[in-house]
């Protein structure tokens, strides 16, 4: 399969590959996935003053466009008030980079670890979680 | 574009020159049809045909009459298991095969058992082959056919051929083998090895594509198949059709080549595999998959834990290498021979096959490990699942979400 330049710039030079303390009121850590199907993501936000994110960090165990879909979702989420971060949508990271429809799980993946990470940052700081909404499986 | 090293000889050989040259004649002054019996142009054709047949029975020890040509081994696996199920069918319909198989034999397999075969599909131990006790408690008086294939694929093991043939012939069965990957590689000998029914292709062993056979014994027993393919007569009534001249010399070819080169060659590339998987299966948690005694010489099957294949491919663009991963099919299920042989699916998912050629250098090994070493590590670098096993976290303990 060929894989758009997009994909192969982020897979090749992917933005904010880290890992931030998980154990900090300020930092939310989604890990969603699972090793059997062939990948897992981890993502993770800080957020600091009005609910803005101040730093994203992801590692990812999957194919070109599992790592590229994570990569994107880190450089959209910094800057983005966590409300927005909400409204990011699978289907905005598959047009950017222009997924076929087998790798449409990946974008999936990322916008479940989007939430979930969100999740985790809210409850840990005593918000109710979001009941997230089955994305397009 | 800088082609990339080729590393993928199990999925298909790139075409001898040799081969190539023997095969030329026949596309342009010696066109002619080997049926037709009244004039040059067929008898022409006719003799490269003829020829072929017999350099392809010298390879693996049969008579040329016992070599049925066909379009493939796809299509000599169907034309062997459906024509001996159709053929036999008064004396039993049990056929006998193993979930290692290639498609061709297990989707072949699926269609009979629509038709009123009953399949007993054999489990693999954990190297990757069968458990003779296990095929032997299956037989029954209705086995017909026990189809088990000779070198695998995928991990490159070879199946006790001899002692499946002999367990076979006990209770009356036939044995038949698909033996795609390993004519050509190995000795291959019909009758040192009991074999009743083989099936095989040129593209496996640098001749062309769209050509293959299969081996119908004629002596002790005289095997029979029901054609397949109805029409002209052609192959002693068991495949019609136009033979393939060209293609069938160039069968031919790469056969006696593979005869005469055989030995030295599975020596020098057993030694280059042996140097990608001892070098690749020292880097940590890597883990080299099926039986390293009995296999082909040119195939190794890595996992490299804690990244996933198809990732890894795409950081080592420049070998042509293949994944048990998911994501090479569409499918998303990884490849069903590893996880046969009980392998968790994410080390399935992490897998890479190396198939070593003919045409394979040293330098290029040399490469090839050293473009897998950089690309595991820096996928391994990405990986939450290598940084978790670093803290020494356990993997099996976590909840995941199955998406």
């Amino acid at each position: 399969m060929a894989y758009s330049e997009k994909v192969i710039d982020h897979y090749n030079n992917p933005r904010n590959v880290g890992t931030l303390n998980k154990d900090s009121k300020f930092v939310g850590t989604g890990l969603v996935g699972a090793p059997e199907c062939g990948d897992v993501m981890r993502l993770q936000i800080e957020v600091g003053a009005d609910n803005v994110i101040t730093d994203a960090k992801f590692k990812t165990f999957g194919c070109g466009s599992a790592i590229a879909s994570s990569s994107l979702a880190t450089e959209w989420l910094k800057g983005k008030t966590i409300d927005e971060a909400l409204t990011i949508d699978n289907m905005d990271i598959v047009e950017e980079l222009a997924l076929p429809p087998v790798k449409i799980h990946c974008s999936v993946l990322a916008e479940d670890a989007i939430k979930s990470a969100i999740n985790d940052y809210r409850v840990k700081n005593g918000l109710e979680a979001i009941v997230l909404e089955k994305s397009h499986h | 574009m800088k082609q990339p090293i080729y590393l993928d000889n199990n999925a298909t050989t790139p075409l001898d020159p040799r081969v190539l040259e023997a095969m030329l004649p026949y596309f342009t002054e010696k066109f002619g049809n080997a049926a037709s019996r009244n004039h040059a142009f067929g008898w022409v054709a006719e003799e490269g045909v003829d020829y072929a047949r017999e350099q392809v029975a010298k390879l693996i020890g049969c008579t040329e009459k016992e070599i049925i040509f066909t379009s493939g081994a796809t299509e000599a696996d169907n034309l062997g298991i459906k024509g001996v199920f159709e053929m036999y069918k008064e004396k039993g319909n049990h056929i006998i095969t193993a979930v290692t198989e290639h498609k061709a034999v297990l989707d072949t397999c699926k269609h009979l058992e629509k038709n009123g075969a009953r399949v007993t599909y054999l489990g693999v131990k954990e190297d990757g082959l069968i458990d003779l006790a296990e095929l032997e408690a299956a037989m029954t008086e209705e086995t017909i056919l026990v189809s088990i294939m000779y070198g695998n694929n995928e991990i490159g093991v070879i199946q006790p051929v001899k002692e499946i043939a002999a367990i076979a012939h006990k209770f009356g069965a036939l044995f038949m083998t698909d033996a795609t990957q390993a004519v050509g590689k190995i000795p291959v000998d019909v009758i040192a090895d009991g074999i009743d029914l083989m099936a095989f292709t040129a593209h496996k062993m640098y001749g062309p594509k769209g050509v293959g056979a299969l081996y119908v014994r004629r002596k002790n027993p005289r095997v029979k198949v029901t054609s397949q393919m109805d029409g002209g007569g052609h192959e002693r009534g068991m495949r019609s059709g136009t033979l393939n001249v060209p293609g069938i010399v160039g069968l031919g070819k790469a056969c006696e080549l593979c005869r005469l080169e055989m030995e030295s060659e599975a020596i020098r590339l057993s030694g280059l595999r042996d140097k990608l998987e001892s070098t690749l299966s020292k880097m940590e948690e890597s883990y080299v998959n099926g039986n390293t005694q009995h296999r082909l010489p040119h195939v190794a099957n890595i996992s490299f834990k804690y990244v996933e294949g198809e990732g890894l491919m795409m950081a080592m663009s420049d070998l042509a290498v293949s994944s048990g991963s998911a994501c090479t099919s569409a499918s998303l299920e990884p490849s069903y021979v590893l996880k046969s042989l009980g392998l968790s699916d994410d080390l399935a998912h992490s897998s890479i096959r190396y198939g070593l050629g003919r045409f394979t250098t040293e330098e290029e090994i040399d490469q090839a490990i050293a473009v897998t070493e950089k690309a595991v590590n820096h996928l391994r670098e990405l990986s939450p699942l290598w940084e978790m096993f670093k803290e020494g976290i356990d993997l099996s303990k976590i909840e995941w979400a199955e998406h």
